[in-house]
């Protein structure tokens, strides 16, 4: 389809509703609810997969080019009173999945992509839902409909995941009031920033568009790195891995096959399935949230980030990276290319998230804690790596030297514990005191000296 | 089993919702309210200027536009439309119409409001320092609670604070309203109340209510916040179409939604027990506080409830209970499934739990002990009927959850544990069904069968998701010997059923669904002739049954009933009918606080066990067991999935949830970011729900019983189960905590509890208040 007289501030959800797909709602529209999922189809190897993303924090722009499915095309006729349900949608009928109905078709679309997700063995999982909210059911029959669901037919929509997803490809759009544009290079982003310095940076959109959709506020001229190339890398060698900053957190969940237990950890806890088909590692630094997830994990693994810029490429440690409360020492039209793993990676670590709510909540405190042994015991290496107890997320030098050249032990984590008190002064919030930030910042060490220590025993 | 009746419309997306109707009214202009700046002030002026220049702006919405009365109070006349003196953070003061939202949203920005901020009450204790109540304490009474007091062997006083609860319905507030053909006022609204949210425009516009048609296709939740709250927004749509002769949408952000609708009510308590050796209570003196927010709104009769299950399923031989509303300025908390019930009964099983530990006794035995027998009366004067069935539940529940194994075994583990622990709790719940202001005890219903057999179904039930169209449609085949695909549960709409009641109380499928059988007799009776004419037999050998039509007596001739419909229409008998019904027998004297409020009570009791990590306060979910009576259920998989929902949110209320307001009464956890309610996290892995057996009610429709609110209370099981788990972190004693249990609370108990045991009586408030 093609689409005339619509502004390029337009999200995709506003747009689908307004032509009458209506099955999509908006229950949030910050990426909590899951109310508004649509589902985009991506490249996969020769072929394609479907991915669940939330469609109230993609501009309509964004989709230029793509392929989309919302609820209404899944069932076969469906306007009818006979209409031949979906599989999915069968099954939550089936379960009694839908009290209100206001979330399910959401829910439908997380199930949708999952039930057709390349190589999937057994019933489908329920954490592919894990971005849908529902105040209704309890969860119960939702959960029961997904294991009911075995191996997908060889129907149209697995079918189409034989072709190969249309790609991305240059675009611009711009009315009165607002610009977006999609270079496919690194070289045509730094001439769009030159020609348009108020220009933002924007990958998956998961927390400008937020913004927009809540302050209501306009965006200024919006540069989207979706298309370039460079971005998507992924290279690994016995030295390092090197993570392209625009590839999304679940592929590179995908890529990275043999990724320490953290980053699993980390991942799982990490916003929810569609935010994370969205949103990418580069875009959760450059943000520079106190409370972003990816820096304390990269942090605790000694990341570096490969930038560039008008003044060329330079290579920067993550630990001197945040500048201040949402501040970077990102230069003007700079871009964060890559972040550099080195390896070998610590022998242990361990990632931490407390908040409110154990999935798809925000970090009160998240902390990456990280240790090297030498074959006595001794720690060679400290990396103690914390968000939510800062204006930035930072590594407590003090604790780390605490312990370094010691034995691990249970006094040697409390030397570095005695040195977090000492070191941090985290504020109160709605999620949580400045007493029990600092009480979790050291309560988390003594964690894991417990879960370390016994590792080792 | 019978799915939800919009099963197969919520999975394809063609279920409408009043907001997808806004793309079906061309020309529709859009709102967004201009707000006040703090949380209690006076407007001194306001300069429209700026945002009438806006492109888009159509005009701003004021009291000079009001051609009735600008006043949406439903208890009181206490809530202005278009306030001079606003009383809590972001109130609506006018409301900007644009042709886009967007448009709206800015012309509301460039409203300049010049206003004087005033003193503002926050907080219960500044209410209760600043004696700000609405109107003289509510009490009930038993005996002398004093002297009963005076004479227990063991005596605990304490304090117990609650938060309130947002509803956080999927589907945020909203409405449509156009001028309609005949020049009446018309809305779809989001509203469980259409009658009300009728009046509300009726009053605003200055019309006689036949001047206006209000429909409520299906809300997208409510859970009772839109009983009294969701009519103001029809107002300002229907007034904007007043005013500009073109349709007019609110609908509600997400962030306003929060920011301006009322909450389920947090509380204070204050109380003091006494008790024997055993742990049987012998007196109980409560003072109950709630934060009513600005306006009165339904904040009696929330109190009311919070004092009639102050009992919950025990027997108070002496008990003095006082209940004062607080005004304060902020959102105007209203009615949330359970209606304050929750609030009175974590009251009486957070006291049970501290009794037990005070003495060292099981908290399931304590509670056992104290439970209602047979014959026995509430402290209002209700006999307690089928009293029996709650040791009944217990016993049940108790086997099949293998309760007393499990016991041991988590003894066994915490006892081996030390940075982790486990809890297990039971707890019950007693609920009474009826709205407690009894006129609101009655339910209409206009069944209109075709001459084709096809049969249209009107009530004055809202369908929030509940399932009560789905019940009606049962009940309806029930009762008329037709299929159920030949059955149309059509939206509420004030034009087909009158005067009708909120969708509230859990009272909907009781109420309209015997409304809808008095009609259906009312046909059947009038077909029975003729079909006895046509078969051959006597009247009353006719049988209906899946829309046939034949005599007793087996291999008898079998006619449709599409055929005999026609039949009857020819023989000039009407096939339509208007069914009523009010429950029987229901009194209540509020000067005495005496009477018999409540039709029947609904019973229930759940099993949780909960996981606890003492490093950081976290918890998990392990399992949950419930058995409750839900009589005979009209619809199985619909009263699973209310009573799943239920304890699920009820634990919510109990544990995640949490309202902050900041020292200017902004809401800061206003947002799905910050506000977190269940999610998967939040799904034990074993989760058995059962109901109650041979549970026929005999004097409610089809034998079933409420199943809509009760549930909720289960919750309390959740937080009972994690206090056990953080008293297995110390040494014995008391575990006062306050409401929601967050991580954070569970931190500082879980150190106060290694710290040692703290005398009950000597709790101090700060230490609770972590």
């Amino acid at each position: 389809m093609s689409v005339e007289g619509v502004t390029p501030r337009q999200n995709l959800l506003d747009y689908i509703r307004g032509v009458g797909l209506t099955g999509a709602k908006e229950g949030c529209a910050e990426g909590e609810c899951g109310a508004c999922t649509v589902v985009l189809v991506k490249q996969n190897g020769e072929g394609s997969e479907y991915r669940a993303v939330n469609s109230c924090l993609m501009l309509l722009a964004m989709a230029a080019g793509q392929e989309i499915y919302t609820v209404e095309s899944l069932a076969n006729c469906p306007a009818g009173a006979e209409a031949e349900l979906h599989p999915v949608q069968q099954a939550l009928v089936d379960h009694g999945g839908s009290q209100c109905g206001y979330c399910t078709p959401g829910f439908v679309m997380s199930l949708f992509a999952e039930y057709y997700r390349p190589g999937r063995e057994g019933h489908c999982l329920i954490e592919a839902m894990g971005g849908n909210l529902c105040r209704c059911t309890g969860y119960r029959p939702i959960r029961d409909a997904s294991l009911s669901l075995g191996r997908a037919p060889d129907d149209i929509f697995r079918q189409r995941l034989s072709q190969p997803a249309p790609p991305l490809t240059e675009c611009t759009y711009a009315d009165d009031e607002a610009r977006f544009s999609r270079p496919a290079s690194l070289a045509a982003c730094q001439d769009e920033m030159r020609a348009y310095p108020t220009a933002r940076f924007i990958a998956g959109g998961t927390d400008l568009v937020v913004e927009a959709n809540l302050r209501g506020t306009r965006l200024p001229p919006l540069i989207s790195l979706e298309a370039v190339p460079e971005l998507q890398a992924w290279a690994e060698t016995g030295d390092f891995v090197d993570i392209g900053a625009g590839l999304t957190l679940n592929e590179v969940a995908a890529r990275w096959v043999d990724a320490p237990l953290a980053f699993r950890e980390w991942l799982t806890l990490f916003a929810s399935p569609p935010i994370r088909n969205r949103a990418t590692l580069g875009g959760n630094l450059a943000t520079a949230s106190p409370i972003g997830d990816a820096a304390p994990l990269l942090l605790g693994l000694d990341a570096q980030l490969r930038l560039v810029g008008p003044a060329g490429q330079r290579v920067v440690s993550l630990a001197g990276f945040f500048a201040g409360y949402r501040k970077t020492i990102l230069q003007p039209g700079e871009i964060i290319v890559s972040i550099r793993i080195p390896k070998p990676l610590p022998d242990f670590v361990r990632f931490y998230k407390v908040a409110k709510r154990k999935l798809d909540d925000i970090s009160t405190v998240a902390a990456c804690l990280a240790l090297s042994l030498d074959s006595g015991g001794r720690v060679t290496k400290a990396r103690f790596a914390y968000g939510g107890v800062a204006a930035t997320p930072l590594r407590t030098y003090e604790a780390e030297q605490a312990v370094e050249g010691r034995r691990w032990s249970t006094s040697a984590a409390r030397r570095a514990q005695e040195e977090i008190s000492r070191a941090l002064r985290p504020i109160s919030d709605y999620r949580g005191s400045a007493e029990y930030r600092l009480a979790l910042a050291r309560s988390l060490v003594e964690k894991f000296a417990w879960e370390t220590l016994e590792q080792a025993a | 089993m019978i799915a939800h009746e919009s099963a197969r419309g919520h999975v394809s997306g063609f279920a409408l919702y009043t907001d997808d109707l806004a793309a079906r009214f061309p020309g529709t202009l859009h709102a967004w309210p201009v707000v006040a700046p703090s949380a209690h002030g006076i407007v001194l002026s306001l300069d429209f200027d700026a945002a009438l220049a806006e492109p888009g702006v159509s005009t701003i919405l004021t009291a000079d536009d009001v051609p009735g009365e600008g006043n949406c109070g439903v208890s009181r006349r206490d809530e202005p439309l278009f306030p001079s003196e606003f009383r809590y953070h972001q109130q609506p003061l006018v409301w900007v119409l644009g042709e886009t939202l967007d448009a709206a949203r800015r012309g509301a920005a460039r409203v300049g409001v010049v206003s004087e901020s005033r003193p503002a009450v926050l907080t219960i204790e500044q209410a209760i320092a600043r004696e700000s109540f609405f109107g003289p304490p509510i009490s009930l009474r038993r005996g002398n609670a004093a002297s009963a007091l005076a004479c227990s062997p063991h005596r605990i006083g304490g304090e117990i604070a609650m938060g309130g609860q947002e509803h956080f319905y999927l589907e945020t507030q909203n409405a449509l309203a156009w001028i309609d053909e005949t020049g009446g006022i018309r809305a779809h609204s989001s509203t469980q109340h259409p009658s009300e949210t009728q009046e509300i425009i009726a009053r605003v516009l200055g019309l006689p209510r036949h001047m206006v048609g209000v429909e409520c296709l299906r809300m997208g939740g409510a859970f009772g916040g839109k009983e009294s709250q969701a009519s103001l927004w029809a107002a300002v749509a229907a007034l904007g179409a007043w005013k500009t002769k073109r349709p007019v949408r609110v609908r509600l952000s997400r962030a306003l939604d929060m920011a301006l609708t009322g909450k389920r009510h947090p509380f204070f308590a204050r109380f003091e027990a006494g008790f024997d050796d055993d742990g049987h209570i012998l007196a109980l003196r409560a003072a109950l506080y709630s934060d009513g927010g600005w306006s009165l709104d339904l904040s009696e009769p929330v109190m009311g409830r919070a004092l009639f299950h102050l009992d919950n399923c025990y027997f108070l031989p002496a008990l003095e209970a006082t209940g004062l509303i607080c005004r304060t300025n902020k959102t105007s908390q209203t009615a949330f499934r359970g209606f304050g019930g929750p609030q009175g009964m974590l009251v009486i099983e957070d006291i049970l739990d501290r009794i037990a530990r005070s003495l060292s006794l099981p908290t399931d035995q304590v509670r056992e002990r104290n439970f209602y027998t047979e014959g026995q009366t509430t402290h209002y004067g209700q006999t307690v009927k089928d009293a029996g069935r709650i040791s009944t539940i217990w016993r049940t529940l108790k086997s099949c959850s293998r309760f007393v194994e499990r016991r041991a075994a988590i003894d066994q583990y915490n006892a081996n544990s030390a940075h982790t622990k486990r809890g297990l709790a039971i707890t019950p719940v007693k609920f009474g069904i009826s709205f407690t202001a009894t006129w609101y005890n009655q339910g209409g219903a206009f069944v209109l069968v075709y001459r084709d057999g096809s049969v249209q179904v009107n009530h004055g039930g809202t369908e929030m998701g509940q399932g009560l169209y789905t019940k009606i449609r049962q009940i309806a085949a029930v009762h008329l010997g037709v299929t159920a695909n030949k059955i149309r549960v059509m939206p509420a709409r004030t034009d087909k059923v009158p005067n009708t009641s909120a969708s509230a109380a859990s009272a909907s499928t009781d109420l309209n669904g015997a409304a809808v059988a008095d009609a259906c007799s009312q046909i059947l009776e009038r077909l029975r002739p003729v079909a006895a004419k046509l078969l051959g037999c006597s009247p009353e050998d006719v049988r209906f049954a899946d829309s046939t039509v034949f005599s007793g007596a087996a291999g008898n001739p079998v006619i449709p009933f599409s055929q005999l419909t026609e039949v009857a229409y020819r023989a000039r008998v009407p096939l339509f009918a208007q069914g009523y019904y009010c429950t029987p027998e229901i009194h209540y004297d509020p000067q005495t606080g005496q009477g018999k409020p409540f039709h029947y009570f609904a019973y229930g009791a759940a099993v949780a066990e909960m996981e606890v990590d003492g490093f950081t306060g976290q918890y998990s979910y392990r399992r949950i067991d419930i058995l409750q009576d839900v009589g005979d259920s009209i619809a199985p998989l619909i009263d699973r999935g209310q009573i799943e929902g239920g304890i699920l949110q009820g634990a919510g209320w109990l544990t995640l949830e949490e309202l902050l307001w900041d020292e200017n009464g902004r809401l800061v956890t206003g947002g799905a970011s910050t506000y977190k309610v269940p999610s998967w996290s939040e799904i034990p892995e074993v989760f058995e729900v059962n109901f109650l057996e041979r549970a026929t009610e005999p004097s409610v429709i089809l034998g079933s019983k409420a199943v809509g609110e009760p549930p909720l209370m289960l919750g309390i099981s959740v937080r009972e189960a994690l206090r056990d788990a953080i008293a297995a972190f110390g040494g014995g004693g008391v575990v006062a905590v306050d409401s929601p249990l967050t991580p954070e609370r569970v931190f500082w108990a879980v150190e106060r509890a290694r710290a040692g045991p703290v005398s009950p009586v000597e709790q101090p408030l700060g230490a609770a208040r972590a």
